[in-house]
């Protein structure tokens, strides 16, 4: 429209370089995620997130609302301290911890393990090794897995010190695969794949492994005195 | 339409809601940032972040149960005395005389050993999209507390049925507590209120369970919710572009 001030700016398209430049920026390797973020097609919040999220909280109310319907929550007799069942459990996301009783004094395996894991877990972004994105084998560094063996080395002697075979095969587990790549046999399909793991995804997926184990054993396969019982046989207790 | 415009179009309707109804990007936008609840959400996303994959929505899972937990909580409340044996009775009650009752009781369970676990696999989904890196340092160690609200809120829960398991699952966790070196045996009377696990223990129980933890839990949540959005909004699995080794796409 002419007189129209608007119509005084002129929109430009190009994809000639020389004449609509380009901006190039350097990231360090340690940069912030956000700088990673895609540059995709930016959406109104409302409606297409909020209608994703009404369909979350949908599915989630009807899936629990089936399961109410179908399970009842279990209700034993009244409490009674004098009455002390056999074996005497603690909720699920405890078990892990109570079959680690089962081996270690109190003091490590109510105390000093569980601390370990929580301190663990928080301090995780500040450490370099968790903020790289690179593989375990694309690291310069060399020496690394003689390091990881030796440490994996020292756990395994801890674990068998104290006997605790159901973590020892899947540390033994992890830290196979992790070292698959310098084997000079490996196919070269697992090499390729397995090389690109980051070491902290190494920890994660061992720390991850454990628990699920530990959990599993002390749900299924605890009876009387935490006995070892097979579920198939005798039940769950 | 012409209903929906008197009701949308008159003054009292535009005192609560300021913006219309018109499909505009701008009241698209105006819905989000006038809305206090919504406003934790940025006004636009990127497409890419809302895909299943980025995060699997376990966050809003957890959230979600959160308030499932929430509301049949306080119905719980009402037909709830956290006294021996009352509270057991309770139980009975919910049971054979209150309408609904153990679908009620159900719901509160059942929500609960999901919250415990969506948190758990939200954790793990940050962890492997790299998604705690900064500038998000912060709000993953709040997670992690928002993780161990979460099972200390299902464990104190754990007690009040009074029941046999909820006795010996408690006695067993408490023991471990007394385990600690030095502080141990002290921390434990003064969780239980006493030396065993009892009227006293129950009573404190159901205050941690039903006021200061939700509590903690509101305001950590709050929070968490908050970083979320100040530090660039969820961080899908765009953190782990590989090309590059950590250098972004292009």
């Amino acid at each position: 429209m002419p007189g129209n001030p608007v119509s005084e700016f002129r929109l430009e398209g190009n994809s000639d370089a020389r004449a609509v430049p380009k901006r190039v920026a350097l990231i360090r390797r340690e940069e912030p995620a956000r700088l990673l973020e895609d540059r995709d097609e930016l959406l109104t919040t409302a409606p297409h997130l909020l209608l994703r999220e009404v369909i979350v909280v949908q599915l989630c109310v009807t899936g629990l609302a089936v399961a109410s319907l179908l399970f009842d929550a279990p209700l034993e007799g009244i409490a009674d301290p004098t009455d002390t069942p056999n074996p005497a459990k603690a909720p699920w996301y405890f078990l892990g911890l109570q079959e680690l009783l089962h081996y270690f004094p109190p003091v490590v395996a109510g105390v000093l393990l569980p601390a370990l894991a929580v301190v663990g877990l928080v301090v995780i972004p500040y450490f370099r090794i968790n903020i790289e994105v690179v593989g375990f084998y694309e690291r310069p560094r060399k020496r690394s897995l003689a390091a990881l063996g030796l440490a994996t080395a020292l756990v395994c002697g801890f674990l068998v010190a104290y006997r605790v075979w159901s973590v020892l095969v899947p540390t033994l587990l992890i830290f196979s695969l992790t070292a698959l790549p310098a084997v000079p046999r490996c196919p070269a399909g697992w090499k390729r794949r397995l090389s690109r793991i980051p070491l902290s995804d190494w920890i994660m997926t061992w720390f991850v492994a454990v628990v699920t184990i530990l959990t599993l054993i002390g749900v299924f396969f605890r009876g009387p005195a935490w006995a070892w019982t097979w579920p198939w046989r005798d039940g769950i207790f | 339409m012409d209903i929906l415009r008197a009701i949308t179009e008159n003054r009292i309707w535009r005192s609560v809601v300021r913006h219309g109804v018109r499909a505009t990007n701008r009241n698209r936008v105006m819905v989000v940032m006038e809305n206090v609840f919504l406003h934790l959400h940025s006004t636009k996303v990127r497409g890419r972040s809302m895909e299943l994959s980025s995060t699997y929505y376990l966050g809003g899972l957890a959230l979600t149960l959160n308030a499932i937990l929430t509301a049949t909580g306080l119905m719980l409340m009402l037909y709830y005395h956290p006294s021996v044996p009352q509270a057991y009775r309770d139980m009975k009650e919910l049971q054979f005389v209150v309408s609904n009752g153990v679908f009620l009781r159900n719901m509160h369970r059942w929500a609960a050993h999901a919250m415990v676990l969506s948190v758990f696999l939200h954790l793990l989904r940050v962890f492997y999209h790299k998604a705690y890196r900064p500038p998000r340092e912060f709000n993953w160690v709040v997670g992690v507390f928002l993780l161990l609200l979460t099972l200390l809120l299902s464990y104190t829960g754990y007690l009040l049925p009074w029941d046999q398991l909820a006795f010996w699952g408690v006695s067993v966790g408490t023991n471990m507590v007394r385990a600690m070196p030095f502080l141990g045996p002290v921390v434990r009377f003064h969780l239980l209120g006493g030396n065993i696990v009892g009227e006293n223990a129950l009573l404190r129980f159901y205050v941690l369970h039903c006021v200061l933890l939700p509590l903690a839990l509101a305001l950590g949540i709050a929070v968490h919710l908050w970083r979320v959005r100040k530090d660039g909004g969820v961080c899908g699995s765009s953190g782990l572009r590989r090309s590059g080794a950590g250098q972004p796409r292009e």
